[in-house]
């Protein structure tokens, strides 16, 4: 019975956070100047990149270092598009997802032969080579990226170049990928895939392809990583290699564990919580790395749950 | 000319190889001892280079910045896995990546408060700075071959160092058998900070040597660190022999990828390099016994 009922109680808690969450997101335009509503945006984009590492980080085992380049590839899809006149969204956005996929199955094929230590390094290198690949492509800025005319339209009366509906836009699609991941998580496949994550050897003597599992598992993640790619195109209107630059990875990374891994909602807090924290530091001295290196330090070795862990104490991982 | 073209070109190639192996014997001693990923690898080869700039300026010599700039690094080094990796060795490796990738945070701020965000320019020591005829006809830079001598010459002294020597003998059990090596009177702790302070001093020598080819500036490290990872993924992690095998033809097909393949794909020469070892020999070439 107790533990019925604190599973009650965690669920309601659950929603209440989300709820929350919901609603500070939807009142920031109403409540603040604009700045706070793109750094508001800003976190949601880096939220659902961060929310598609955790799918494969959190449920599926693996540590990925290079998750910036399925991001840049996003952004780079847009980018390259709108260079040559193609600025629909409907075209746009697909087209980034799909190449973001498409990179993450080249990827995801090789380095998931690998496990551990070896996974890490390889998507970390894989992403390096994206990252020196598009800055060697001097008809698109090169090294130092390229700009873009203006954000990618989407027909009807929606026009994305107004900061507000672009940022409900990302808004709604946020809701949109982690009402699916949610789904997904709790679906056969992605039981299977936690089930990989605790005991591969087991879920192989069982039958099933682990591999292929992973797999599937990775590629959608690098094409949800892909639209916030598209999405952070567009609110900058400005792509350059720095956006898959390994640091990046390891920023989304910090987002994840930050916030908590294993859940859906730790991701977007801990992209809140350390775009924030950067936000504040930055305030006080532009060597804000020099704190922030250090409270990172602290977090790994102290707290490991991350803000979602300290929210739901007690809660099996 | 064809001829020197490629003479000058496969020593660039076996330079930047030697170059390689420095940082990644380090990388691949700790993970095959203390199975520790340590990305902050390539801030000890940044320090390595900044301290010497540094120390150069102050004593004029590059030698004696040499001198003292490794052991310096290797204090650094000492410090680091004392303060803080050493609570690493037990975690998942996603903590170690985390912990040491805020350390390059720190250690990249920490060098822009002291040194300033521009760009240092060594300049290469006088009696090495003309060039040297290695075949009739083809003059090569004379601190490039130096520092083909010198890689070459630590890496044989590494060599004999972990085969030839007690201490190597029992760095070598304590990769295989951790327990044993501790259950039979062996600081094992100590053990460790030796070894990390080994690599980071090695490191911190490949950053000199590249002080003054390249410019010593902030986040100079973390390419050939992540170059370094390559190398040990194809050599095989917690294979020295490995490592020095796979930075050699890293550093060769790096190189003659530039001067060959246009730029975007000169690149990713390495890495597909790196993909095609993996599809045959996910281990690596030499697997270690880890």
């Amino acid at each position: 019975m107790a533990e019925m009922e604190r599973i009650g109680n965690r669920i309601t808690k659950d929603r209440l956070l989300y709820l929350t969450a919901l609603a500070g997101f939807f009142l920031v335009p109403f409540a603040a100047e604009p700045f706070y509503t793109r750094l508001a945006g800003r976190i949601l984009i880096y939220g659902l990149c961060a929310l598609s590492l955790d799918l494969i980080l959190g449920y599926g085992g693996m540590v990925s270092f290079g998750h910036a380049a399925f991001l840049g590839v996003g952004a780079y899809t847009v980018g390259i598009l709108s260079h040559h006149g193609v600025t629909g969204a409907w075209i746009a956005w697909p087209a980034a997802m799909a190449c973001a996929g498409f990179a993450a199955l080249l990827i995801g094929a090789v380095s998931l032969r690998t496990s551990g230590a070896y996974f890490i390094m390889i998507t970390l290198a894989f992403s390096q080579m994206l990252y020196y690949f598009f800055a060697g492509l001097a008809d698109y800025g090169g090294d130092d990226g390229m700009g873009l005319w203006s954000r990618n339209t989407l027909g009807g009366p929606i026009d994305l170049g107004s900061h507000l509906q672009f940022y409900y836009l990302i808004l709604i699609l946020l809701i949109a990928v982690f009402y699916f991941s949610r789904r997904l998580v709790h679906s056969r496949f992605g039981m299977v895939l936690q089930g990989a994550r605790q005991n591969e050897r087991r879920m192989r003597a069982i039958g099933f392809p682990v591999y292929r599992y992973r797999l599937v598992c990775f590629v959608i993640s690098g094409t949800i990583a892909g639209l916030s790619g598209a999405l952070i195109a567009n609110q900058a209107l400005y792509v350059s290699p720095a956006l898959m630059h390994w640091s990046r990875s390891g920023e989304i990374l910090v987002m994840v564990i930050l916030g908590g891994m294993g859940s859906l909602a730790g991701p977007v807090m801990g992209a809140a919580g350390l775009l924030l924290t950067e936000e504040v530091l930055s305030e006080y001295t532009e060597h804000w790395m020099i704190v922030l290196g250090p409270l990172l330090i602290l977090m790994v070795l102290f707290a490991r749950g991350g803000i979602y862990g300290l929210l739901f104490a007690g809660r099996d991982s | 000319m064809n001829m020197q073209l490629w003479v000058v070109q496969a020593l660039n190639g076996l330079q930047l190889g030697v170059m390689l192996f420095l940082m990644s014997a380090g990388l691949t001693l700790v993970f095959g001892i203390m199975n520790l990923i340590n990305l902050a690898h390539g801030s000890l080869y940044m320090l390595g280079a900044y301290l010497a700039a540094t120390l150069q300026a102050v004593t004029g010599s590059f030698f004696l910045a040499c001198l003292l700039a490794v052991p310096a690094v290797m204090g650094i080094g000492f410090l680091i896995e004392i303060s803080i990796l050493r609570r690493l060795y037990d975690r998942e490796h996603l903590d170690q990546v985390l912990a040491t990738f805020a350390l390059i945070l720190f250690f990249n701020e920490l060098v822009r408060i002291i040194w300033g965000p521009q760009a240092y320019f060594m300049a290469i020591p006088g009696p090495l700075s003309g060039t040297f005829e290695i075949l009739p006809g083809i003059p090569y830079p004379a601190y490039r071959l130096a520092i083909l001598l010198a890689g070459l010459g630590v890496a044989s002294a590494l060599y004999l160092f972990i085969g030839r020597t007690r201490l190597g003998m029992i760095i070598r059990a304590g990769s295989t058998h951790r327990e044993m090596v501790g259950a039979l009177g062996i600081n094992i702790q100590f053990l460790y900070t030796l070894v990390f302070g080994i690599g980071a001093a090695m490191a911190g020598f490949a950053g000199i040597m590249a002080g003054p080819i390249l410019s010593v500036e902030t986040g100079m490290g973390e390419p050939i660190m992540i170059l370094a990872f390559v190398v040990i993924v194809i050599g095989g992690i917690g294979s020295v022999r490995g490592a020095f095998a796979a930075a050699l033809l890293v550093g060769v097909a790096d190189t003659f990828g530039r001067v060959l393949l246009p730029p975007a794909l000169s690149s990713m020469v390495i890495y597909i390099l790196m993909a095609g070892v993996l599809c045959f020999r996910p281990q690596g070439l030499f697997p270690g016994q880890r």
